[in-house]
């Protein structure tokens, strides 16, 4: 396997008040291609952050984020929203689908970034829901669905434009048991059978199973590695 | 999908909320084509009929005062001039004093004929027989077709101002002739008859006129033949005020006040409430969407075109608003347009020209009021969006 995605010596720090707080000085990660990780850790160890500036939503202070053996840290904001467009997928703890939308017209917003046709556009749309078992959801919007149909529609979302990698922020954090396993299932199928790299921020250790590799962080560093 | 759908859905979100913001740029919009239309229609009325060749004598003190009749002659003598004649507006009315007034003068046939030849559109013979009849009347078109009258008929004509020895107010004229306006937009709620019918049976005002009709040989000498007239009949009882068609057409429209300011304070009056009350909406229903917004940012939707998506329903609310706005005000002025009393205006069928303002008007708006969300989503980072609870 070769890298997807190389952190190299990253720096962020945030300003609080007059008070400067690094949360990374120094950070260094490898994700292979195709991996699915894990990375857990306390409250303000730097999670949510660090899958920031590895989605392209933040920048770091220093230091080099490189992408398929490209470097991304000198992106503009243009070229950045370009960037995740075509290459990651998100997937939100609480879903944050279009309520106005259907699942259908929620999982095609990506494809309004791409130049496929409508024809394409729709065939894709189709596929990416029957991969997470929700065709006959197609024309329901957020509200008349379930918290797990939800998320389906979202990692439907995350998939349709095939990006490379996918980052899921808890994503079972606001579901029940079975239903969460349901969906953690469904990622690492896309893993296994799509190949799909995934980095997976999560609380929960039982979540945290499902990938390859789980990663602590804390307080800014990563403290233990466990496969 | 395209970003329209998503500009439109986004804006359909709360279906009440976005129909009280249309009704109310839609009674904005209402109230401008209205007022505008109005406006317009008013001074194409003091415009149409006006030639740079003519002037308009009347009494110093006011239009409303009146003249002698000798003062005709007088000014006919006076070099530079080429034709005169004169007029006294009657106060006219059909039956109904209410709802039948129209524009009626007592004129001189013969020469008012000669001077607004191009403006009063009659055949040769209608002409003819207006000159020779004492009791004749030429009619406008659109009086004609409101109340079905055909030339040799003897209508009765009431004045609002003049009564006759036995204290009737009416006149029997007969119609002997039907005419159009220069353009088809002039209007023709007019009638015209012989001075002499009036001057004879009327019980005050004998041998004085409204005002005299001047046609000079030059629009070049217009200062020149006003100052002329003006002097002749300095320091007498009845003195004069010289000015050209057009100023004294204005004059006249203005004794309702400045209606050019007056419209103009009352559309931005109201303006300047909706543009209030729609920044202020989707500055709010904006707030309410950080977080959408910052998922579309971080799917991949560039900063300019979320900026466009929001403009884009601040445009289409105010482009609805405002449509719908001047249909129904071009609706009720197609309507008005066909009553006499409201043709006195002129054409009050809304000009192309107040439509285009209209729309622009409506983009301008849109633009406004969407220009603080817009801002507000460019300048959005994703992480703060994200967070934002």
């Amino acid at each position: 396997m070769s890298a997807l995605i190389q952190l190299n010596n990253v720096t962020k720090n945030y300003r609080r008040g007059k008070e400067g707080i690094a949360i990374f000085d120094g950070l260094n990660l490898t994700i292979e291609k195709g991996d699915f990780v894990a990375i857990m850790g306390p409250s303000g160890s730097g999670k949510t952050t660090l899958l920031n500036l590895l989605g392209g939503t933040d920048r770091c202070d220093g230091g080099q984020i490189i992408f398929d053996g490209e470097r991304i840290d000198g992106y503009s904001e243009g070229q950045l929203a370009a960037w995740r467009a075509r290459s990651v997928g998100f997937i939100f703890q609480f879903y944050n689908l279009m309520p106005v939308l259907t699942a259908a017209q929620n999982v095609e917003l990506p494809l309004m970034l791409t130049k496929l046709p409508a024809r394409k556009r729709r065939d894709n749309v189709e596929t990416a829901l029957k991969i997470v078992e929700l065709s006959d959801r197609a024309k329901h919007k957020p509200k008349e669905l379930s918290g797990g149909q939800q998320q389906r529609v979202a990692i439907a979302r995350a998939i349709v434009s095939d990006p490379k990698l996918l980052l899921a922020d808890e994503p079972t954090g606001d579901l029940d048991r079975n239903t969460a396993n349901d969906i953690l299932r469904t990622l690492q199928q896309l893993n296994r059978e799509l190949g799909k790299t995934i980095i997976m921020v999560t609380h929960d250790p039982e979540a945290a199973r499902f990938a390859n590799r789980t990663l602590h962080l804390d307080k800014g560093t990563f403290a233990e590695v466990t496969a | 999908m395209t970003d329209f759908d998503l500009v439109r859905k986004n804006l359909f979100r709360k279906p009440l909320r976005t129909i009280l913001l249309t009704v109310s740029i839609f009674m904005a919009f209402l109230i401008f084509g209205m007022l505008t239309s109005l406006n317009v229609a008013l001074n194409r009325a003091s415009e149409s009929g006006s030639s740079a060749e003519r002037l308009v004598v009347s009494n110093k003190i006011n239009f409303t005062q009146p003249l002698p009749i000798a003062y005709v002659n007088r000014i006919a003598a006076i070099p530079g001039v080429t034709g005169v004649t004169h007029s006294s507006w009657f106060g006219a009315f059909y039956q109904d004093q209410r709802n039948s007034r129209f524009v009626g003068f007592a004129v001189d046939p013969a020469t008012y004929m000669t001077l607004y030849a191009n403006d009063i559109r009659l055949t040769d013979a209608e002409r003819k027989a207006f000159i020779a009849e004492r009791t004749g009347v030429i009619v406008g078109k659109s009086i004609a077709d409101q109340y079905g009258w055909k030339v040799g008929q003897t209508v009765p004509i009431s004045s609002n101002i003049y009564v006759k020895p036995d204290g009737r107010r009416s006149w029997d004229m007969k119609i002997t002739g039907i005419f159009t306006g220069a353009k088809p937009t002039d209007s023709t709620a007019a009638l015209y008859f012989h001075y002499d019918y009036l001057n004879e049976t009327n019980t005050f005002g004998r041998d004085q006129i409204g005002n005299v009709a001047v046609r000079t040989a030059s629009s070049d000498l217009n200062t020149q033949v006003a100052k002329a007239i003006d002097a002749a009949f300095a320091n007498s009882p009845y003195e004069t005020s010289t000015v050209d068609e057009k100023t004294f057409a204005q004059a006249f429209l203005k004794q309702a006040g400045d209606l050019n300011f007056i419209v103009t304070m009352v559309v931005a009056a109201a303006f300047a409430a909706i543009l209030m009350i729609v920044s202020t909406t989707l500055v709010s229903a904006m707030r309410e969407r950080t977080k959408e917004i910052g998922v579309m940012k971080t799917l991949g939707f560039s900063s300019p075109r979320v900026l466009r998506m929001v403009l884009g329903e601040a445009l289409l609310l105010s482009t609805m608003g405002a449509v719908l706005g001047l249909a129904v005000s071009a609706f009720i002025l197609a309507g008005l347009s066909k009553s006499p009393a409201a043709s006195t205006f002129g054409d009050l069928s809304m000009a192309p020209i107040v439509a285009l303002s209209g729309l622009l008007l409506a983009i301008t708006l849109g633009l406004v009021t969407g220009a603080i969300p817009a801002a507000s989503a460019l300048r959005m980072s994703i992480v703060d969006a994200l967070n934002r609870r």
